[in-house]
């Protein structure tokens, strides 16, 4: 009974967090674009645009669900349930942080941890290609179809180095559990260098970590692999004929997507929720002055306001930064959210990577798309693992 | 709990095998392919078998049948035509396949009574671990030999695809 409580809680809690997620990484990526096109962006409703997310909610539910004729009825409305389902599940399986305890309750940050995690994670990502490959079919529409076509063929040649690229980091971690794999990665080399896939020995897993990361592009069919959608030869892809909330289940597929992605990354070669250097050097203390200098710097811009409207809205900013960071220094508070605190800010870096690279980098041409995938990401990949394994055997016990 | 997972799942599992060939359309038939994969990987879960679970949606259901359905979207072929069936179809069909329910429900009678029976979770060993030093330990020749015959078929492969060189 006590479990069954704890659980629904947990999944309260990470539910309404990923659903608050979802809904501000379109507005973070809108703004960060925005930014690198000199455009200011999203900026009407509510401050700096923060009400856009829910604006752009109430418009989509509001809309009319429209059924094109012609249409196979029963493919075309599954299609996008099982987009969106397959993106969400996934976050059931992520760490978020270490064993907890909160009145009296000892739990771990995490909704349920697998055995076989990574496997997972392969196996729900790889039954995603379905939504879109059915949505692009029943659309009974020329441009629908070919983008759908695309993006199976894409994600099934990425499927590939994908896997070889997580299976390096799985030979120094030893175990297929993401928490097992987080804790396989804490500890320090020389005192200060942390023991993260990445630099860890007996092979850096730095190439592994690029294929995985550019392989992931590919995956969640973002730019520059966005071919599946690539608007000026097929309006929109495989989400053509959608409108109203099966558009908006895509949308948040895609999103929820991006969010696996680089969780995945995170654990697998970041080192999870384990901190940047030991907290013997202070790494505790990042997250409050991190916040607290960004409220400064609100409050100083709030104090010399450019806009009229800053004057008010700017300290109100800074006032939520430094509570935030006042709760960083909570003895209570601090077991849960500074593990929380690294995860998210691997996490949000990773994000924003993505979004940059969007706004940084053209499409490829299709041919281009498949020969980089099989003749060098997957040869580069099997090559990484080849040395991994030997010098994983050579350094064995 | 288990026993109401399996019946739920077993149940899902024949209904889908059954759509696969009732179904006129070639999606829906291989969608309810897919369904039948998916069920078995839940009753592979049931049994402690996580690895082959995985294994099973992972290579079937997202693999073998993603590429199914790649197929049929690129030759976009549309739904069967039912041509009528012969008198002796008519005719014979029910009771030969009830006569072949019968034989084969008298063989595992006959067989399989004294064998023990499945219990769910006494099975132990479908840890990737345990898995993985069958394949690599005591296995390790089967694997390889049907690594190679793999290799052929995707040599094979390779010569019928190759454009002619004329």
């Amino acid at each position: 009974m006590e479990f069954f409580v704890i659980s629904l809680v947990k999944i309260a809690i990470v539910f309404a967090g990923l659903m608050t997620t979802l809904a501000y990484l379109q507005w973070v990526e809108r703004k960060v674009i925005a930014h690198v096109q000199v455009r200011v962006g999203p900026n009407r409703v509510g401050p700096h645009g923060l009400m856009q997310p829910m604006a752009d909610i109430l418009k989509l539910i509001t809309k009319e669900g429209f059924l094109p004729s012609h249409v196979h009825k029963v493919f075309y409305l599954l299609a996008p349930f099982i987009a969106v389902s397959m993106a969400l599940i996934s976050i059931s399986i992520i760490p978020f942080g270490g064993e907890i305890k909160v009145f009296g309750y000892t739990t771990w940050m995490q909704l349920t941890d697998l055995n076989v995690g990574v496997l997972f994670v392969l196996a729900i990502s790889s039954l995603g290609v379905y939504g879109i490959a059915l949505a692009g079919w029943s659309s009974n529409n020329k441009y629908s179809l070919l983008g759908g076509l695309r993006s199976s063929a894409q994600m099934i040649s990425y499927e590939l180095p994908l896997s070889l690229a997580i299976t390096a980091p799985l030979l120094i971690a030893g175990t297929l559990s993401l928490r097992e794999i987080v804790q396989s990665q804490g500890g320090f080399n020389f005192g200060f260098l942390p023991r993260w896939s990445v630099f860890a020995g007996p092979f850096p897993q730095i190439f592994s970590f690029i294929i995985f990361v550019i392989a992931g592009f590919a995956e969640t069919n973002r730019v520059p692999f966005d071919l599946p959608e690539a608007e000026n030869e097929l309006v929109a892809g495989f989400h053509t004929e959608y409108s109203s909330m099966e558009f908006a289940s895509f949308f948040m597929a895609e999103y929820a997507n991006m969010i696996t992605i680089t969780c995945m990354t995170t654990i697998l070669f970041l080192g999870g929720w384990q901190p940047l250097f030991p907290a013997s050097l202070g790494s505790n203390f990042v997250p409050p002055l991190l916040l607290f200098f960004v409220g400064a710097l609100l409050l100083f811009n709030g104090l010399n306001p450019r806009r009229r409207k800053d004057r008010f809205s700017l300290p109100v900013f800074a006032l939520v930064f430094f509570l935030i960071g006042l709760l960083f220094l909570v003895p209570v508070l601090k077991p849960i959210l500074v593990p929380f605190f690294w995860f998210a800010a691997k996490v949000g870096f990773l994000l924003f990577t993505f979004i940059w690279v969007r706004g940084t980098l053209p499409r490829f041409r299709y041919d281009q798309l498949m020969g980089f995938a099989w003749k060098f990401l997957f040869p580069a990949a099997l090559i990484n693992l080849l040395i991994t394994g030997l010098l994983v055997a050579l350094t064995a016990k | 709990m288990d026993l109401f997972f399996f019946v739920v799942f077993a149940v899902f599992a024949v209904g889908c095998g059954i759509s696969v060939v009732v179904q006129t359309h070639p999606i829906s038939s291989a969608l309810s392919l897919v369904g039948v994969m998916g069920s078995l990987a839940v009753l592979y879960l049931l049994l402690g078998a996580e690895f082959i679970a995985m294994a099973q949606v992972i290579v079937y259901a997202g693999a073998v049948m993603v590429l199914f359905i790649f197929v049929i979207m690129l030759l976009n072929s549309g739904g069967e035509t039912h041509p009528g069936r012969s008198m002796t179809v008519k005719l014979l069909g029910v009771p030969a396949l009830s006569g072949l329910f019968i034989v084969i429900a008298y063989i595992f009678a006959t067989n399989f009574r004294d064998s023990a029976r499945v219990h769910f979770g006494s099975f132990t060993e479908g840890t990737a671990r345990s898995i993985g030093r069958a394949i690599f330990g005591t296995y390790l020749l089967p694997f390889e030999f049907t690594s190679i015959l793999i290799l052929v078929a995707i040599l094979g492969a390779v010569v019928l695809a190759r454009k002619e060189l004329d």
